[in-house]
């Protein structure tokens, strides 16, 4: 059919986990954001929802660290955190490997992709569904971009990747969805945590709305580094998604430094 | 220097609840496999959260080893200014600490009023 959603969100840990430390009126806006895109996949008719995620070492290790990996299990289980710590319980997940395997094939045919028939979701995609999908009851395509550990996937590669999802999205007769998760300036799980560089969130957001290819891969590592903190680079999973949205524009309907929740939490909808 | 072996024992034990059980039953047991140095295998053993920051663990890895060691998250970012503090600056990795100890986040937030 074809991509019917494509958004970005938030994925930090603390999101759940440190809930009654946030500022309740800037908490609870930032979870009503996270329900309009519930809704707004949900009135989309997405038949699945492809997460493109930056995960932290659940499954993958720099033992054998893929650019890029795809799900195809039947399904999946989350969180790997400890519930208490994480405040979400430990559950079962949906996959449909079939659509899975017919998605790999198509973006394979221009980028080497890993899959995995076993994945753990960590907060990268369990702290987005227990907003997006808090039944856990439409089936989920995981993805990974390696943001963790260095060498990093170049961005132009995660341009790439985000064209080839699309083409493997429209490829397909069932309506998909597609959310990337992470970012945009943090220095996560350091002393700095609750670091937030605002001013270069909403330069990259600038960018991001626009859907400016160029600017958005006119970043280098070292400055990301520098200015964003090792947090800064997940903005991987929100190019994949602004490439995905193949020229669209983004409506950025939620952003707010959230220091206990360690980012500048952010909700974006694509006007495919 | 085996960091890779370090941060693949916190990643083995965040992955699986049997390794979890094995290793806080019998620690020494646990480490037997993985090569390490002595300074590194006592950071691990105490456990001491603020050498293995140094030493140049993830956090991403390091705050669920806090975790299953119950270190609540402001003992954990305590832990490693302390390290800092007693170690010196982290020695590899991306992890660093930017912000010479400063807090970033409060205990309980609250929107300043305008």
């Amino acid at each position: 059919m074809s991509l019917v959603y494509a958004g970005v969100c938030s994925h930090a840990p603390g999101i759940t986990g440190r809930a009654e430390r946030a500022d309740p009126v800037v908490r609870d806006e930032f979870y009503a954001n996270l329900d309009i895109m519930r809704q707004d996949i949900k009135d989309s008719g997405a038949e699945a929802l492809v997460v493109v995620a930056a995960e932290h070492f659940a499954n993958f290790f720099m033992s054998n660290m893929p650019a890029f990996c795809i799900g195809m299990a039947d399904d999946y289980e989350g969180p790997i955190e400890d519930p208490e710590w994480i405040k979400i319980e430990k559950t079962k997940i949906p996959g449909n490997p079939d659509l899975s395997k017919r998605i790999i094939t198509e973006v394979m045919q221009t980028v080497d992709t890993a899959f995995a028939e076993e994945w753990k979701f960590d907060h990268g995609i369990i702290v987005p569904l227990h907003f997006l999908t808090p039944e856990y009851d439409l089936p989920i395509i995981p993805v990974n971009i390696n943001c963790q550990g260095p060498p990093l996937t170049p961005l132009h590669r995660t341009w790439d990747f985000g064209e080839a999802l699309r083409r493997a999205c429209d490829s397909v007769p069932e309506k998909i969805a597609i959310v990337g998760t992470g970012g945009i300036s943090h220095w996560p799980a350091t002393p700095d945590s609750g670091k937030i560089n605002e001013a270069w969130d909403l330069d990259f957001l600038e960018r991001f709305k626009a859907n400016n290819k160029e600017a958005m891969l006119s970043y280098t590592d070292i400055e990301t580094y520098e200015q964003a903190g090792q947090g800064g680079f997940e903005i991987r999973t929100f190019i994949a998604i602004a490439a995905a949205a193949r020229g669209a524009k983004a409506n950025v309907h939620f952003y707010a430094p959230i220091p206990i929740f360690a980012v500048g939490c952010t909700c974006a909808k694509f006007e495919l | 220097m085996s960091l890779y072996y370090v941060q693949k024992i916190l990643y083995d034990l965040n992955r699986s609840d049997q390794a979890q059980r094995e290793y806080l039953d019998n620690i020494d047991l646990f480490l037997e496999s993985y090569p390490l140095t002595d300074e590194e295998r006592k950071a691990i053993v105490e456990p001491d959260i603020g050498l293995l920051y140094v030493l140049g663990v993830n956090g991403q890895l390091l705050m669920h080893f806090a975790a299953l060691h119950k270190i609540d998250w402001d003992d954990y970012l305590k832990a490693m200014v302390a390290g800092i503090e007693q170690h010196g600056p982290v020695r590899a990795g991306v992890y660093t600490m930017t912000g010479a100890g400063k807090r970033f986040s409060a205990s309980i937030e609250v929107k300043p009023s305008n």
